[in-house]
Formats: structure tokens, C-alpha cells, sequence
């Protein structure tokens, strides 16, 4: 192995550490911090990083600070400094493995139904409205708690006014452009299949909510 | 004659319509008026009919000041076709009512189509054992520890204010008055000293004395707090500016409020007499 290549062999080393095990109270690293450990060369160390990760599903995942940056935009060496990395899943997951890590359906379709009110309300909505949503679907008693765990996760934040926002989980983890890009193109048919298949989800939730009620 | 009774006439003509024109550019830029009735060709042609007619020096003001605002609303007009064309603008009302209509399964389906968890985890490895274990050895037991701490006992007793001041507990201004006085010291320091209305923090806070500028860092902390100034900290070149607002903020909570711990540490505060916090 040639000496660049060592190198570079224990940068990616290091950035893997940085980016996958949690050090502050908030997963990934700011980039100044990769600049300050790896040197100058950070972005090109995450590229490779990134392309190893492929093979994994996973990928490197750059949240800047004032948004999306638009594609084929390229970010400055301050923009990527203040912006933060994350490692995140590349492909999709099964309703199944969202299940084994810990998310139930019910959670999710109600995360799913709260990110994407709050996008189409342009960024903020009251509490009460995303509450009344929820409550259409979901048992009233588990909508409240499960806000709250939004909130807690930091999917979203929530000031003194009764307003909620999307907060820096969603940002980071939720592709906001192709949810509304799903959404939208989701048609009339496609519903009424799911609408068969949903009734069938409605003993799971059902046996869901038993094995939630018998574990409290 | 004739003729300069009619060129003040049209003079006079041009000032009113540029004040019309100024009205409601003003408009437009407080979100009054949609930035696209305005016709722009228009409004230069004015501005350049009436331009050889200007002399005076409040004339002149008056022609750049329509310009100016004329130059906002297009970049109004800009980012209004940006934020339309940005791929994520959609209609509010047609998404909503696509997630009333879409069911539970589906808009799971579609969200896991757009979601990519992040992949965090907290593991314990042998060698942070081995430090941890390290640590626990030399770490000194509680009961020892806690009678390092303990305080003698002290008579309780009242304090006047005079006293507090005379110990140098409590200021003998207001509190609210000093910080004030403070602020205006701040924004004249910025304006004096400064670049591009900021300054080194320690440039600011530093005195002639290691008690008093921990003074004024203690001061300082209570502007940033309050909204009277900020901070701007670049932290891979290790350089922190302040900045004085010319109005205290309150910001919403949109924005996560941080608390950020600043050392001032006597070795600081001699390397920044030394000149050496360059």
C-alpha cells in the first residue's frame, strides 16, 4: 500500500468512528470538526467513505446549514464547515424493519402524516391541528404521546405559542422533496388497493395497542 | 422665462411621481402590494425622462432612492420565482388534501420511501473500560472528598445593600441601568474599533485588570443573553466577534437558542496584554 493511501485508509478510519458513534448529545459531527481531525481534504476523505458505505446501504449524509443546497450546486469550504454529517441508511426499509427498529406502524404513519402537514402549512403548524389530524386515524389517547416522542426524537420542535416546526432529525433523515414528490403522485387506484390491505393492517394495530396497553 | 417656469413645472411633476413611485415600492417591499404588478420599464422610463431635469442635491437623493428600492423589489420579484420553482413548492391545500385521502398504509409506504435513519450508536469498547477503570482507581472516595468540602458554620445575619456594595457583592447602579451603559460602551467600541460592525470579543472585554475583565465578561454574558449583542464564533481559526444590535432581539424559538462557555482564564487574559490572542 502506498503511503498516500495509508493515509487516507486512516482518515476514512477515523471519520467512521466520528460519524457513527454518538459524541455529543445529538448524532454526526459538525464539519469543522472532521476539518480540525482529518485535515483540509475532509470532503474528498467522506467521498470515499461514502463510496465504501454504498455496498452497505448506508451513505454519508450532509444536512448545511441553510437547507438544501439545489442539485449540482456545489457547497464552499465554509458552508461545508458549519454544515453537519451524518451516516445514514441509502436505500429504503420494509415496513417490516422500520417494525425491528422499534417503530410501529401506527408511529410512523403519524410521523409520516405530521412531517408532511407541517411541509404543506410551509414549515409550521399549530399543535392543535396536527393533533386533530392524528386523531382522525389514531386513538386519541395515543396521539398526544406520540407528538411528544416526535418532539423528543427531534423530529419536531415546538414553541411556547402551541406552533410545531420541523426540527434537525427531519431534516436530516427525512428526504422532504420526494415525500411531497410520493405524495402527490399517489393515485385514486393505488388507494383503493390500500384501503382492502389497510383494514387487514387494522388487527395488527388492533393487537398492537392490546401488547401496548398490556406492557404499560 | 417661459422656459424655466416650465422646466421648475416639470421638475416639480417628476418629484411627485417619483414620490408616488417610492410610495409604493415601499409597499411592495412590506409585503403590501404583489411585487408583479409593478411594471419596471415603466418606472425607469420615468426615472430617465425626469434624470437631466435633477440639479439639487435632494433631487439627486430622491432619483437614487427610487432606484434603490426599485432594485429590492426586483430582487423581491427574483426570490418570489425562485421559491415557486423551487421543486419542494407545492399547494398547500392539494397536499393537504392528499394526506387526508391517502391511508394509514400507504403513507407509511411513502415514507419509508423518503426516510433515511440515522445510523448512531453508543458502544462501550475496551479501551474506554481500561480508561474508565483508570479513572475509578484514582478517583477519591466520596467521604473524603465531601470533608475537603465541608463548610464551617456561619452565623446567619442581615445584609444591607450599602454593605453588598462596600464588598463588592452588588453594583451601586441598577442593574438594568449598568447593563444599558454598557451596551452603548459596546456599540461605540464596535464603531471605533471594530470592522464590519463587529470586534474581538476579547478586545472588548479586556482590561487593565484581570478582576475587571471578568467584570465585563459578566456583563458581556448578560447582552448576549438579553438580545443587546451577539456572537460570532468561527471555531476552526478559533476567533470569536462580537456584535452590537442597534435594538435588543427576542428571537423565536425557530431558531435553537445555545449557551456557549466561555474560559476567561487569567492566562488569557495576559496573553491578550501580551498581544498574543492575534
Amino acid at each position: 500500500m502506498s503511503r498516500r493511501k495509508g493515509v487516507y485508509a486512516a482518515k476514512v478510519k477515523r471519520a467512521t468512528h466520528m460519524l457513527f458513534f454518538k459524541r455529543h448529545m445529538k448524532p454526526g459531527v459538525k464539519g469543522w470538526e472532521l476539518h480540525k481531525s482529518l485535515g483540509a481534504d475532509y470532503p474528498k476523505v467522506l467521498d470515499v467513505l461514502d463510496d465504501y458505505l454504498k455496498n452497505l446501504d448506508l451513505q454519508v449524509k450532509i444536512v448545511f446549514e441553510e437547507g438544501e443546497k439545489l442539485h449540482g450546486e456545489k457547497p464552499t469550504v465554509d458552508e461545508l464547515d458549519k454544515a453537519r454529517f451524518y451516516a445514514t441508511l441509502r436505500g429504503d426499509l420494509t415496513p417490516k424493519e422500520a417494525k425491528m427498529i422499534g417503530w410501529r406502524v401506527d408511529d410512523l404513519a403519524g410521523l409520516a402524516v405530521t412531517v408532511s402537514y407541517i411541509i404543506s402549512k410551509r414549515g409550521q403548524a399549530s399543535r392543535k391541528d396536527v393533533e386533530d389530524l392524528l386523531a382522525e386515524k389514531i386513538p386519541g389517547w395515543k396521539v398526544g404521546l406520540n407528538l411528544d416522542r416526535y418532539v423528543r426524537y427531534g423530529y419536531l420542535t415546538e414553541d411556547e405559542n402551541g406552533l410545531v416546526y420541523l426540527d434537525w432529525r427531519t431534516r436530516a433523515e427525512v428526504d422532504q422533496k420526494a415525500l411531497i414528490d410520493t405524495l402527490l403522485s399517489v393515485e385514486k387506484q393505488s388507494q383503493l388497493s390500500t384501503e382492502t390491505k389497510e383494514q387487514d393492517g387494522e388487527e395488527e394495530s388492533a393487537d398492537e395497542a392490546r401488547e401496548e396497553l398490556n406492557e404499560s | 422665462m417661459q422656459a424655466q417656469k416650465s422646466a421648475k413645472r416639470d421638475a416639480k411633476k417628476g418629484r411627485e411621481k417619483l414620490q408616488r413611485i417610492v410610495a409604493m415600492l415601499t409597499a411592495i417591499e412590506a409585503h403590501q402590494v404583489d411585487p408583479f404588478t409593478l411594471n419596471v420599464d415603466e418606472i425607469l422610463q420615468v426615472v430617465r425622462e425626469y434624470f437631466p431635469e435633477w440639479k439639487k442635491t435632494e433631487d439627486l437623493t430622491l432619483d437614487a432612492e427610487t432606484i434603490h428600492h426599485l432594485a429590492s423589489v426586483i430582487k423581491q420579484q427574483s426570490e418570489w420565482v425562485k421559491s415557486r420553482s423551487n421543486s419542494l413548492y407545492t399547494d398547500p391545500f392539494l397536499l393537504e388534501e392528499k394526506i387526508n385521502q391517502t391511508g394509514k398504509e400507504r403513507m407509511l409506504a411513502i415514507f419509508l420511501h423518503a426516510w433515511r435513519p440515522i445510523v448512531e450508536l453508543e458502544q462501550i469498547s475496551i479501551r474506554s473500560l481500561i480508561e474508565a477503570m483508570r479513572y475509578w482507581q484514582t478517583l477519591v472516595p466520596l467521604s473524603e472528598r465531601w470533608k475537603e468540602l465541608a463548610p464551617g458554620e456561619v452565623a446567619t445575619g442581615v445584609v444591607s445593600r450599602d454593605e453588598l456594595v462596600k464588598q463588592r457583592i452588588l453594583g451601586d447602579k441598577i442593574f438594568s441601568e449598568e447593563l444599558e451603559q454598557f451596551w452603548q460602551e459596546l456599540k461605540t467600541a464596535v464603531e471605533q474599533k471594530g470592522e464590519n460592525g463587529k470586534m474581538r470579543y476579547w478586545d472588548f472585554i479586556g482590561a487593565d485588570t484581570y478582576e475587571r475583565t471578568v467584570e465585563r465578561a459578566f456583563f458581556t454574558s448578560f447582552l448576549i443573553t438579553y438580545g443587546y449583542a451577539t456572537l460570532e464564533i468561527h471555531p476552526l481559526e478559533e476567533l470569536m466577534f462580537i456584535k452590537a444590535f442597534d435594538k435588543p432581539q427576542t428571537k423565536a424559538r425557530i431558531e435553537q437558542v445555545v449557551s456557549v462557555p466561555i474560559a476567561v482564564t487569567c492566562d488569557d487574559w495576559q496573553k491578550w496584554k501580551r498581544g498574543e490572542m492575534e
